[in-house]
């Protein structure tokens, strides 16, 4: 893991992932996310912090349009994955949530085998032509997720039984086993110990290599270990958005810096 | 004094304590009711159930014990060899009750006073002929023993009511008068009326269950007399139900409980689909507005009478399913002599339980937590892969909890079948030919004529306690099941 040091290192310019301008979000008559342009790098974690009901949560859920399942949610402005806009009338988002996968703040695994949870989706997809192939799919995202060695010996065990931080990194081997492009994890360690969450950082940090990863947080040491660009939320606008080092360390906004050293939120 | 009289001045004494109750504890405070340890109001409620609570209770218990023990004492008073031939002691206790009540009218009529009522003797006066007047008709000349008896019995009933007059309104006295006396302003009324509702409540819940037990004792002993007349191997091994009453019946349970069993199937074959799709989709897809108006929509056919669900049975399906597969209908095929059948009943009985199926289904399936439909959407899902592979799995115990409850309903259920199934006891896999259930013979072989002697009456009783057993077994099934599966979540 890195610390602050990072802000010294040059900055390797990359490839732009997801690109989100003017971003508004409404809730029924309130107005929960305003005006806010994002772009989401390529192979890089960018962490979301914010106090609570910012609006940073919500405006993970539309990069997967997860807020087309809840009813009263109206999201408007351009969000382009690979330049091409995910709200278009063309676009299923069924596909897109296979290419923008999602991990939840309490680890949900299904009430199923540990091998069928992470089976599900390349499932649904169809990625796998025959059982042979399908296992070794399992194997490699359970590996990705760094469970196979905990649980290779009980993959029929029902996914519910195990503990809170195997469960989260199920859940995350999940979510890679479709091998999305872009990760979103919405607080994925709240409902974890020291110990687990140190374990699902560390995996956070190795995904960077194959994905990008966009992870809501609310600790902000979790924000400083782990991403390397950093947007600060507050009451439904985005205040700042650069390198982490450079928010954690010299933030431009007073806002940004009252929440960094624990003034607000 | 009727008892219900008694009943009226045990509550006016109790108004009168709450009254009494409530002013003695404002002026043990000198007026101010904050310095008291509870509302003036809980200060009167103690008087008024101390009073009213133990004699209400001992008033019950004694009208029960009552008629009990006198009878007990008057039947020592007919002796075994005057029973006639042929008859019972409880056949003559019950000529003994109707004296004893013949008299009561004829006293009450002004033809006899008390006390010749009393001393009236069978060879003296023709009692038949005096009763008679007043309307009650006896069989035949009332013996002496009889008459005697009944007297005894009219004698007893008098003291008793006298006797328990005096102890219940003594017993609400003493309580009206010790309430009162404990009344002051440290007294804790508040705590005291919080365990008068207690045990309240506690009564109300036994008396449910006690009942329940009740049904299940009178039944039982029905049984066993049923099972005493007739063999228990032929009720329930035999394979022909042949009820007559020349004495050689066949009562087997057996082709009863096939027709039940097929007719609730085919029920359970309508209702389960029906019933999931509307709750998947009410609870899925609908939206908040759809919801409203259709939920409400689906339970009005919950609050059908079954008797209507049988009309429509007798009057739509039925000859609807004639036309189809009957004498000269659509498919020129003769499947069906008639608009009743197994098909007709089922059909009508499916639609009466698809409420039952999806308002339980809709909840069990609204308990999944929404993190396991985000959990699959968010892998890219569609709707109807996530209700498959995941909501359903997750609610299928508490759905077939669901299913066993609407199991247990169709089971039980009379009307329907009484007009859409027939009434030809017999085993065959046809679905559109006439069946008959359980309940629909017990409808009619207590209808009508009975004799409670003989078993083609008694065997309704048996078939009861079966149907009884059976429902309750899938009941408890379904709550067990139901029950293990809430636990995941919670």
């Amino acid at each position: 893991m890195n610390d602050m040091s990072r802000l010294e290192r040059v900055v390797e310019t990359k490839n732009i992932k997801m690109e989100c301008r003017d971003c508004q979000v409404y809730y029924g008559e309130t107005h929960a996310i305003k005006d806010v342009n994002v772009d989401i790098e390529e192979k890089t974690v960018t962490a979301f912090i914010g106090p609570s009901g910012c609006g940073k949560s919500t405006f993970l859920r539309c990069l997967n349009r997860m807020n087309d399942t809840i009813a009263t949610a109206r999201v408007e402005g351009s969000f382009r994955l690979d330049g091409e806009d995910i709200y278009d009338r063309r676009v299923d988002p069924v596909q897109l949530r296979a290419k923008v996968g999602m991990v939840f703040q309490k680890p949900n695994p299904f009430p199923k085998s540990i091998y069928d949870n992470v089976a599900y989706g390349p499932r649904i997809h169809g990625l796998a032509r025959n059982k042979a192939e399908m296992d070794e799919i399992v194997e490699k995202a359970l590996r990705r997720g760094a469970l196979w060695n905990e649980v290779k010996d009980r993959l029929d065990a029902p996914g519910t039984g195990l503990s809170g931080g195997q469960q989260q990194r199920l859940c995350i081997a999940r979510a890679i086993a479709t091998e999305p492009e872009v990760l979103l994890m919405d607080e994925p360690c709240s409902a974890l110990d020291p110990i687990a969450t140190a374990q699902v950082e560390e995996l956070i940090d190795e995904l960077r290599q194959n994905y990008s990863v966009v992870i809501v947080t609310h600790s902000m040491q979790q924000a400083a270990r782990v991403s390397q660009k950093t947007a600060f939320f507050h009451l439904g606008n985005l205040v700042e958005f650069g390198e982490t080092g450079q928010i954690f360390t010299n933030p431009v906004d007073p806002r940004t810096e009252s929440y960094i050293t624990g003034r607000i939120g | 004094m009727p008892t219900l009289w008694l009943v009226c001045l045990l509550l006016v004494l109790a108004a009168a304590g709450f009254v009494m109750g409530r002013a003695r504890a404002l002026s043990s405070a000198g007026g101010d009711a904050r310095t008291l340890h509870s509302l003036p109001n809980y200060y009167g409620l103690n008087v008024a159930l101390t009073s009213l609570v133990p004699a209400l209770a001992v008033l019950a218990i004694w009208l029960l014990a009552q008629p009990i023990i006198v009878e007990s004492r008057v039947s020592k008073l007919i002796p075994a060899e005057t029973v006639p031939e042929g008859s019972t002691i409880g056949l003559v206790m019950s000529d003994v009750r109707r004296v004893a009540a013949g008299l009561d009218l004829v006293v009450d009529a002004g033809l006899l006073t008390v006390p010749e009522a009393s001393g009236l003797r069978a060879e003296e006066r023709d009692v038949r002929a005096l009763l008679g007047e007043v309307g009650v008709a006896l069989g035949a000349d009332v013996r002496p023993e009889v008459l005697a008896a009944a007297q005894r019995s009219r004698m007893l009933n008098h003291t008793g009511g006298l006797l328990m007059t005096g102890l219940v309104t003594g017993l609400a006295l003493a309580g009206l008068g010790w309430a009162y006396v404990r009344t002051n302003k440290d007294f804790r009324a508040r705590n005291v009326v919080e365990r008068g509702v207690l045990v309240l409540l506690i009564v109300a819940a036994s008396l449910a269950i006690l009942t329940t037990v009740g049904i299940v004792l009178s039944m039982l002993f029905e049984t066993s007399n049923f099972f005493r007349l007739h063999d228990w191997k032929d009720f329930f091994f035999g394979s022909t139900w042949a009820p007559n009453f020349r004495g050689d019946s066949e009562l087997s349970i057996l082709p009863l409980l096939w027709g039940t069993l097929y007719i609730s199937f085919i029920a359970l074959l309508v209702s389960v689909p029906i019933g999931l799709f509307a709750a998947i989709y009410l609870s899925e897809y609908a939206g908040k507005a759809t919801r409203a108006l259709a939920k409400p929509l689906l339970e009005i056919l919950a609050g059908i009478p079954t008797i209507v669900y049988g009309l429509f049975a007798l009057l739509t399906v039925g000859p609807t399913l004639a036309k189809v597969f009957g004498k000269g209908g659509l498919l020129g095929v003769e499947w069906m002599a008639g608009a009743t059948s197994v098909l007709t009943a089922g059909v009508v009985m499916g639609i009466m339980l698809i409420p039952f199926v999806s308002s339980l289904s809709d909840d069990i399936i609204n308990a999944v937590p929404q993190s396991m439909r985000d959990g699959s959407l968010g892998l890219g899902a569609t709707r109807s892969e996530t209700v498959r592979q995941v909501v359903l799995p997750a609610a299928l115990p508490g759905i077939v909890g669901a299913i066993l409850l609407a199991a247990s309903r169709a089971i039980g259920e009379t009307m329907i079948v009484v007009m859409g199934a027939g009434a030809i006891a017999k085993f065959s896999l046809n679905p559109l030919d006439t069946m008959t259930t359980i309940t629909t013979r017990i409808v009619s072989q207590l209808t009508g004529d009975t004799d409670f002697a003989s078993p083609e009456t008694l065997v309704a009783f048996a078939l009861g306690l079966t149907l009884f057993v059976l429902t309750l077994g899938l009941n408890v099934l379904a709550l067990y099941i139901v029950r293990k599966y809430r636990e995941q979540y919670e």
